[in-house]
């Protein structure tokens, strides 16, 4: 071999604002083959923008792309793919009424005949290569969000490329899946092809990336060799303390805040805070960085005590919910299998399990989307097995389901989407108070730092953001019983702590509140009880302080200990 | 009385044939997700061009062909308002109905007065003197052709599956390479051929000549049949078959002595109120293709 390789992609002084933000300011990326080239960074500090720009996506104001040395216009996606880059998206793109196996088909079909025989069969055989399992002849809609993203995987992976972009593909996935993930992703890149991998585990980053970069408010900030970084180090880097030498991090950062960073990304706190160097006083809250509320916020500081919260469940008094006997039937064995699970006022009860076991099914019935076909829902005293959507949220209900899409009307602005479930309440006579309305969304948007002019179209805001504002909407109304499905799903670092925090405040406040979650860490850091769903059954019941890790994994697999 | 079902049933494949072939282009535009109210006007231009060029020429066939262009340029005109530019689809429809309409009549008033005209040109029916097989050809391109081969466009082709991914999900059919502008084009450009053809068969097989009232609300009919025959194939020409038997029943009632008494205009209105009765009852909680009104451009 003569000479240097190109690199496989190179992005130069890309610029890309909407309106007055600037979402990618001058970066420069250099992906090389063979590499995994881990992007990170708050929310909306420009990632996904990035990806989509150079996947054809999205156009930028202007910067140049090259492929392999090669100067590149990516007009579309079409484009792209023949550059030979594949996307996973961060918002999926599948088509919901279509089956699996059409879904796959989509990327490179004609126009003339298609052969749905001979795409599934290859579906199965590219999936049993990845070593997920899907089922070719569902049709998406009917999947939970975690088999989607499987669905995704395969996808990205069903056409040969040479560029594979995976925008936070794990946020939803069960640990087994990862594993699969990454194995796939290690055979594929010594083979020579290049990952950019977005993510908000760390853990997960330092296990697969190669090299590391950091984009904050768009702009990279660093970009360097994984290989020996920890997780606590990312995490300083994104919010903005400096590294120097071997990982000591110098800047002042709050110890308060040091360890929420900690504590989410699963470590030990008081471990950690020994390793960071001492607090040299609180930043003023509410300026600058402000994703990194936990220092503003007293809750957080009670809550960084991981592991010990039991919570102050009172059982004597009546369940915030109580779900009986729960059975949902479908065409073949029942999706709910008589389920009871009672969540007592103060206390965070944790659903776990893998996906597909009726974690969907469970929230739909909860939120009244679905009706059981027997079994009864109680929210304190009220009986809402029968009542619409609406007075189940009368009743103290908050919902915040797995599908982010489909619980905000993408066209409408975030102010409007944030006040849509009680408009009732900004009533003036027939009227709606505009100004009271306009207070209250400022204050939410205050409260949960949500990223974005009140009046965009929420479909313009970054995943992470989108999540602030369904969950801003839920907590706003000090629901009795709280049902949340995936609250962190796409969340940075310090906005999932802030999210446990609001989480343990609701529950301190005597609310009972139901998680839904296949991120393990996250339920046994948050709960104070433990159930477990399999195959539409529970099939464990825990208490979060004595569980361990093993033992869950176990259950959620359906080998009862 | 005698009641003369194999002549109902013969109108009834009829009648059915424009609504057959304008209500299958409307599922060509809904699919992609574009709802096309220009459909009234397309199937006037297309009756109202294909008359003249046959009138001119003498040939029915180069007044199909006429027509067929008409309505290519209609869904044109169409696409640009709404996939290029984005317009508003009831405005852009309605609009493209309202030019469509004053158009032909406008040029009808100039050439011929405005008076009816009638072509010698004109397609005769097959099979003359079978009973419900004497149709006109269009009648059996309609079901024989035109609705297995699009039956089988939606659900087996790549052109299909890429039609039906951009009406549900614009954003996943781009990040997959589909080209969403140019599918809707495509769609909105054949869909207009076909109700052209729709209009076409009034002037040159029905009647034979060319009337102010020609479509008389035949395209808001399919509109509706589209709906409730939520964009598939054989419900929709179901649909239209059904339409075809009231007005054919309502045809035969008018003439027949025991409804003398009855209202002219209550009758003509019955196939109407069949089909409205018929999109209560089976039309409510639709699905629409997911991106159903909007127009799609990237970030
Ligand atoms: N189409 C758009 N119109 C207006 N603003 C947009 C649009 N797309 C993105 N933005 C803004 O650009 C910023 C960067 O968004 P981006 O989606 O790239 O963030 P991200 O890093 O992927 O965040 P997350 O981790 O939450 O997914 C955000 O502030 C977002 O609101
Ligand atoms: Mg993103």
């Amino acid at each position: 071999m003569t000479g240097v390789r190109p690199p496989l992609a190179e992005l130069r002084a890309i610029t890309k604002t909407f309106g007055a933000l600037v979402a990618n300011d001058s970066i420069d990326l250099v992906v090389q083959p063979g590499e995994v080239h881990a992007l990170l960074g708050e929310n909306g500090a420009g990632k996904s923008t990035l990806t989509r720009i150079l996947y054809g996506l999205s156009q930028p104001d202007s910067g140049e792309i090259s492929i392999e040395g090669t100067v590149r216009k990516m007009s579309s996606p079409a484009d792209a793919m023949a550059a030979g880059i594949g996307m996973v998206t961060q918002e999926f793109s599948l088509v919901g009424t279509m089956t699996v196996t059409e879904n796959l088909m989509l990327a490179g079909v004609g126009i003339g005949r298609i052969n749905r025989v001979a795409a599934r069969t290859r579906a199965l055989e590219a999936a049993a290569r990845i070593g997920v399992s899907i089922n070719p002849d569902a049709v998406v809609e009917t999947l939970s969000v975690g088999e989607r993203q499987r669905v995704e995987i395969v996808k990205a992976l069903f056409h040969d490329c040479r560029l594979l972009i995976l925008d936070e593909p794990t946020a939803v996935l069960v640990p087994q899946d990862v594993g699969m993930l990454f194995d796939s992703i290690r055979r594929l890149t010594a083979d020579g092809m290049g990952v950019i991998f977005i993510s908000h585990k760390l853990h997960e980053v330092v296990e697969i990336a190669g090299r590391v970069s950091i984009l904050r408010r768009g702009k990279i900030v660093a970009s360097v060799p994984a290989a020996g970084l920890e997780p606590r180090q990312i995490a300083a880097m994104m919010v903005g303390a400096e590294v120097v030498a071997h990982g000591g991090i110098t800047e002042a950062v709050s110890t308060v805040e040091a360890d929420a960073l900690a504590t989410s990304i699963g470590l030990e706190p008081s471990a950690v805070s020994t390793a960071l160097v001492a607090p040299a006083g609180d930043r003023p809250p509410g300026v600058g960085r402000a994703t990194t509320v936990s220092s503003a916020t007293p809750a957080a500081t009670a809550s960084t005590a991981v592991a010990a919260t039991s919570g102050r469940a009172n059982t004597a008094s009546v369940p915030a919910l109580a779900i009986r006997d729960l059975t949902l039937r479908g065409s073949g064995a029942p999706l709910l299998d008589t389920v009871s699970i009672t969540v007592a006022p103060g206390e965070i009860v944790g659903v776990a399990g893998v996906s597909g076991n009726g974690q969907t099914e469970l929230v739909s019935v909860l939120c009244g989307m679905a009706e059981p076909t027997s079994g009864s829902i109680q929210i304190g005293r009220v009986d809402i097995t029968a009542l619409g959507v609406v007075e189940r949220i009368r009743a103290g209900l908050g919902r915040l389901t797995e599908d982010r899409r489909g619980s905000v009307i993408p066209n409408l602005s975030v102010e409007q989407n944030l006040v849509l479930e009680d408009l009732d309440t900004f009533r003036r006579g027939p009227f709606l108070s505009r100004t009271r309305m306009r207070t209250h969304v400022h204050q939410l948007m205050q409260r949960f730092d949500i990223r974005a002019n009140a009046t965009d179209p929420i479909r313009s805001l970054s995943g992470g953001n989108m999540q602030k504002v369904l969950l801003a909407r839920a907590l706003s109304r000090n629901p009795r019983a709280l049902v949340a499905s995936q609250p962190t799903r796409g969340l940075d670092v310090g906005a999932c702590e802030y999210v446990y925090s609001q989480l343990r405040g609701l529950r301190d406040d005597g609310a009972g509140v139901l998680v839904i979650s296949e991120d393990l860490d996250e339920l046994l850091g948050l709960c104070d009880r433990i159930v477990v769903l399999f195959s539409g059954r529970i099939i464990g019941d825990v208490m979060a302080a004595d569980a361990s890790r093993e033992e869950l994994g176990l259950l959620m697999t359906g080998q009862a200990a | 009385m005698d009641f003369p079902l194999l002549a109902v049933l013969a109108a009834t494949l009829t009648i059915a044939t424009p609504l057959v072939w304008a209500a299958l282009g409307a599922i060509l535009n809904e699919r992609t997700g574009i709802m096309n109210l220009g459909i009234e006007g397309t199937m006037y231009a297309g009756a109202f061009v294909g008359f003249l060029t046959a009138a001119y020429t003498d040939s029915a066939l180069l007044g199909i062909a006429a027509a067929i262009v008409a309505g290519l340029v209609a869904g044109l005109l169409m696409a640009v308002l709404t996939v290029t530019l984005g317009v508003n689809q009831h405005v852009a429809g309605i609009g493209t109905t309202l030019l469509l309409v004053a158009a032909s009549d406008f040029t009808n008033r100039l050439l011929f007065s405005g008076g009816s005209q009638t072509v010698t040109a004109k397609f005769d029916r097959w099979f003359p003197g079978t009973g419900v097989f004497a149709q006109y050809p269009m009648t059996y391109v309609a079901f024989l052709i035109l609705a297995p081969a699009l039956w089988w466009v939606l659900r087996s082709s790549g052109f299909g599956l890429r039609l039906r991914a951009v009406g549900e999900n614009p954003e996943a059919a781009d990040a997959a390479g589909i080209p969403v502008a140019s599918t809707r084009y495509a769609a909105l450009m054949f869909g207009g051929a076909f109700m052209a053809i729709g209009g076409a068969f009034l002037t040159l097989s029905l009647l034979g000549s060319f009337t102010l009232d020609i479509v008389s609300g035949r395209g808001w009919i399919c509109i509706a049949l589209v709906i409730f025959g939520r964009w598939r194939v054989w419900p929709v020409v179901a649909g239209a078959l059904l339409f075809g038997f009231a007005d054919a029943l309502q045809l035969q009632l008018a003439i027949s002595p025991m409804f003398s008494a009855v209202p002219n205009e209550l009758l003509i209105a019955f196939p109407y109120i069949v089909v409205i009765a018929a999109l209560a009852i089976w039309g409510r909680g639709v699905r629409y293709p997911g991106s159903y009104l909007t127009p799609y451009r990237r970030a």
